[in-house]
């Protein structure tokens, strides 16, 4: 595994092997706090921190740990760099903190971090774990920000509401209200919609991959067709 | 051999917890500070709200009255503050806490701002779970029916009127939602009960005119 390619690791994170829609990890945060847009970034980001902490730490000192404390080690590591994010969280952007409320401690038992620190971070240098990190919270942010995005839109009629408390006064006018007489759709916002566009969304992703598959299949048949074709007539003469 | 490698493993465990440890005490004592300002700047965002800087010159967050859950009307479960608003020393409105516990989903946390003439100066919900899209427009983010007591007082409307429109009073109920509004209507009425007993105490109008609580600091 020394040999990592970077931009298998890429694909993987962000489509191929998505923690959040193919591995189906770290479903809870995921389903609770994308009710609108800003939360579900905010958890995200929060989250991509956390592995990009731990894949790193983890792999530093993958050589220094034995198999029977590797686990504990690795919950220890990212216990206290969730801990660390959620402090820090607190003293810069206090009003997200409130909303995240529990789940940002909970991203400690997010099972997408402690399956990449032992899957791929423990086995793999500084490197290659630092990006690996880097992408797996990005495909999971990603995830989340999409979702985020149709349940506030179909909830609320309005998109990117209350940005400002991520990103500063600033952006506290990029709400983008879709349809201003929208009368609110509640299942969007209440977890069933989260388990609906879940749904959704992974099932759109089943089908592109499908389309994918078939056209690789298409553009691979031409020549057996005509392999057959040939041998077919050779036997006839 | 079995001794060696436990000896071994304990001792690399703990080493791991007394960094972890470390690292997270310097973070929190990294941003002890910063947290503590974020938390009062957020407290005092919501007073500010009621009471505007611009109608009062003291310091709320440190000119503080405590109230326990001794008083049944707040409703309070925990000892809390009731914030005194001041211009030229002169108490101009209180902010009380209160609690409605006869939420949809649990108790709605409220703080009631009180002008001294018995006024409503603002009402804002700290803390709710009500119902998102119904019951949830008793937070200013989502509805400005909380703006529709700002101006009442026990006399306007009468005391009967201290009620949602269904139970023939004079506030709206949210469609679909009526459990929550009265709730929050009986809990705002309760506090200006406590408030007109509490005249005395709260706005200092006793023959010294003094606060008993003192300056502000």
């Amino acid at each position: 595994m020394a040999d990592v390619s970077y931009k298998d690791l890429s694909v993987n994170g962000l489509w191929k092997n998505n923690p959040a829609i193919v591995q189906l990890l770290g479903l809870c945060p995921l389903l609770a706090v994308t009710g609108s847009v800003v939360n579900a970034i905010g958890l995200g980001l929060a989250t991509t921190m956390v592995l990009i902490i731990s894949n790193t730490s983890v792999s530093l000192i993958r050589n220094l740990v034995s198999d029977a404390v590797r686990l504990p080690t690795f919950v220890m590591i990212i216990a206290s760099a969730v801990t660390c994010i959620e402090l820090l969280m607190q003293a810069f952007a206090y009003e997200l903190f409130q909303i995240l409320g529990i789940f940002l401690p909970l991203i400690t038992t997010n099972c997408v971090i402690l399956g990449r620190a032992d899957g791929f971070a423990a086995r793999n240098s500084i490197g290659p774990s630092f990006y690996d990190g880097l992408i797996m919270g990005l495909g999971f942010a990603c995830v989340l920000a999409v979702l985020g995005g149709l349940r506030e839109l179909s909830g609320t009629g309005a998109l990117f509401a209350n940005m400002d408390l991520l990103f500063g006064p600033a952006a506290a006018n990029w709400k983008i209200v879709m349809y201003s007489d929208y009368q609110p759709f509640l299942l969007a916002i209440l977890p069933p919609g989260a388990f609906i566009f879940t749904g959704l969304i992974i099932a759109v992703k089943n089908l592109i991959d499908d389309q994918i598959k078939n056209r690789q299949d298409a553009s691979k048949a031409i020549p057996v067709k005509g392999a057959k074709r040939v041998r077919v007539t050779g036997a006839v003469s | 051999m079995l001794g060696r490698s436990i000896t071994r493993n304990s001792i690399l465990l703990a080493l791991f917890a007394a960094c972890t440890t470390a690292l997270i005490a310097g973070t929190q004592l990294l941003t002890k500070s910063d947290i503590a300002e974020q938390k009062r700047q957020a407290e005092e965002k919501a007073l500010l709200q009621v009471v505007p800087r611009s109608r009062h010159d003291n310091s709320m967050l440190d000119d503080t009255i405590p109230v326990g859950p001794q008083d049944v009307r707040l409703g309070l479960r925990e000892e809390k503050q009731i914030y005194v608003a001041r211009e030229k020393g002169e108490v101009i409105a209180v902010i009380i806490p209160a609690i409605a516990r006869d939420g949809y989903t649990g108790d709605i946390e409220l703080i009631v701002g009180v002008n001294r003439d018995g006024t409503i100066a603002g009402v804002r919900a700290l803390a709710q779970r009500e119902t998102p899209g119904l019951g949830d427009k008793v937070d200013l983010k989502k509805s400005d029916w909380m703006l529709g007591f700002n101006g009442r007082s026990l006399t306007n409307p009468k005391l009967a009127g201290w009620a949602v429109k269904k139970d023939n009073g004079v506030f709206d109920e949210f469609t679909g939602a009526t459990i929550t509004p009265r709730a929050v209507v009986t809990a705002i009425r309760k506090v200006l009960q406590f408030a007109q007993a509490n005249r005395n105490t709260l706005f200092g109008v006793s023959d010294t005119g003094d606060s008993p609580t003192g300056e502000a600091s």
